[in-house]
């Protein structure tokens, strides 16, 4: 089994992010949407937390979301995959089930 | 595969109508059947046809009803949920003793079953909220 | 709808704040009614719905705690609190509400719904899950 993890919150102001990655097994993948895109940037006081996670479960962000909170993916952690809404689908389709983080 | 969407938020607030309204389009285009879009908390005020935006920006109930005529969704309100904040469609407005309905074209209200039943009968379940 | 799915139900919202923990609640007792294997996650904030001894009088809203007490009957059983949430907070199980339900396979004794378990074995809960709905 291989979850999908959904959070859309920003790290900086709720726990989401961190409580998913409390709870996401190897394996899993977490997709950031909305406002939890910010928390794969590169440089912030995140950024180490992130590298982690990525030893252990795969990290992907919503380009359209990205896009509009002006953040360039050449400025994210390194590891972290792009997808637009159909590979969002493909996402929720190529995992046994999901779960939204809200 | 099968999908079926809840959907907590209404317009405008949160983004999440409208990251659900593109998750759903991107689904159909790629050829995956949405059993149903539930809405549910205020997520129910998505199906009001009496909603006016600015004409610069989009028309989310409008959007979602254009999507389910388009492609035959079944956009289901919570009953219970649109009661407290006031959706209502012809026949509750009327149970109600209301003066008006409010409910947009291609939405129907249902009970909290039917969200349940869309677990059941769909491969994968997607909750948009906040 | 032969087939049984494994329904979570996962609450990490405080109540009163917001109208999240009530209608959840709304769900998971009409959700009850289609014979699923349902189960009951509270972590983070969540914790807070099953804290006894809440007063909603000045607040002049209806205190829905009886409700959770009622699921034993709706054969909601399975109701897991984490560990880590609660001591984030303060808590310990003796803050939460005694929450029961009798058991028809073990001549209707009466058993504990909670149980407190660690993120990881709550991680593993809703790993296995086929729906996980969040409100």
């Amino acid at each position: 089994m291989a979850m999908l993890h959904i959070v859309n919150k920003s790290p900086f102001e709720r726990n989401s992010l961190e409580s998913c990655l409390l709870h996401a097994k190897p394996g899993a993948t977490v997709l950031l949407i909305e406002d939890a895109v910010v928390g794969a940037a590169q440089g912030t006081v995140l950024s180490d937390r992130i590298q982690k996670a990525l030893e252990s479960v795969k990290l992907a962000v919503l380009g359209a979301d990205l896009e509009a909170r002006g953040i360039a993916q050449e400025k994210l952690v390194d590891g972290v995959n792009v997808v637009d809404y159909a590979g969002f689908v493909d996402l929720v389709t190529g995992h046994d089930n999901n779960q939204s983080w809200l | 595969m099968k999908f079926t969407i809840l959907i907590n938020e209404g317009p405008y607030q949160h983004q999440s109508s409208d990251s659900a309204l593109h998750f759903v389009q991107a689904a159909l285009e790629k050829g995956h059947e949405i059993f149903r879009v539930f809405f549910y908390h205020d997520g129910v005020n998505n199906g009001t046809r009496l909603a006016v935006p600015p004409q610069d920006d989009r028309n989310l109930p409008k959007e979602w009803s254009a999507l389910a005529e388009a492609h035959g969704l079944d956009l289901v309100i919570c009953i219970a949920a649109a009661q407290r904040r006031g959706v209502m469609d012809a026949d509750e407005a009327k149970r109600q003793g209301l003066d008006a309905d409010n409910i947009a074209p291609g939405f129907r209200i249902s009970g909290l079953g039917q969200l349940i039943e869309g677990g059941i009968q769909s491969d994968r379940l997607v909750v948009f909220g906040d | 709808m032969s087939e049984v799915k494994k329904f979570l139900y996962v609450n990490r919202k405080a109540p009163y704040g917001s109208i999240y923990a009530l209608e959840s609640l709304e769900v998971v007792l009409i959700g009850a009614a289609f014979d699923q294997d349902v189960t009951l996650a509270f972590l983070d904030d969540g914790v807070y719905q099953l804290v006894k001894g809440k007063n909603t009088e000045a607040i002049g809203m209806k205190n829905f705690s009886p409700t959770y007490s009622a699921l034993g009957d709706y054969d909601v059983t399975k109701i897991y609190v984490e560990k880590e949430s609660l001591e984030a907070r303060g808590l310990t199980l003796g803050d939460l509400m005694d929450l029961k339900y009798e058991d028809e396979d073990d001549d209707w004794a009466e058993k504990d719904s909670i149980r407190v378990v660690s993120a990881s074995e709550m991680a593993d809960i809703m790993d296995t899950q086929d729906i996980v709905l969040s409100f």
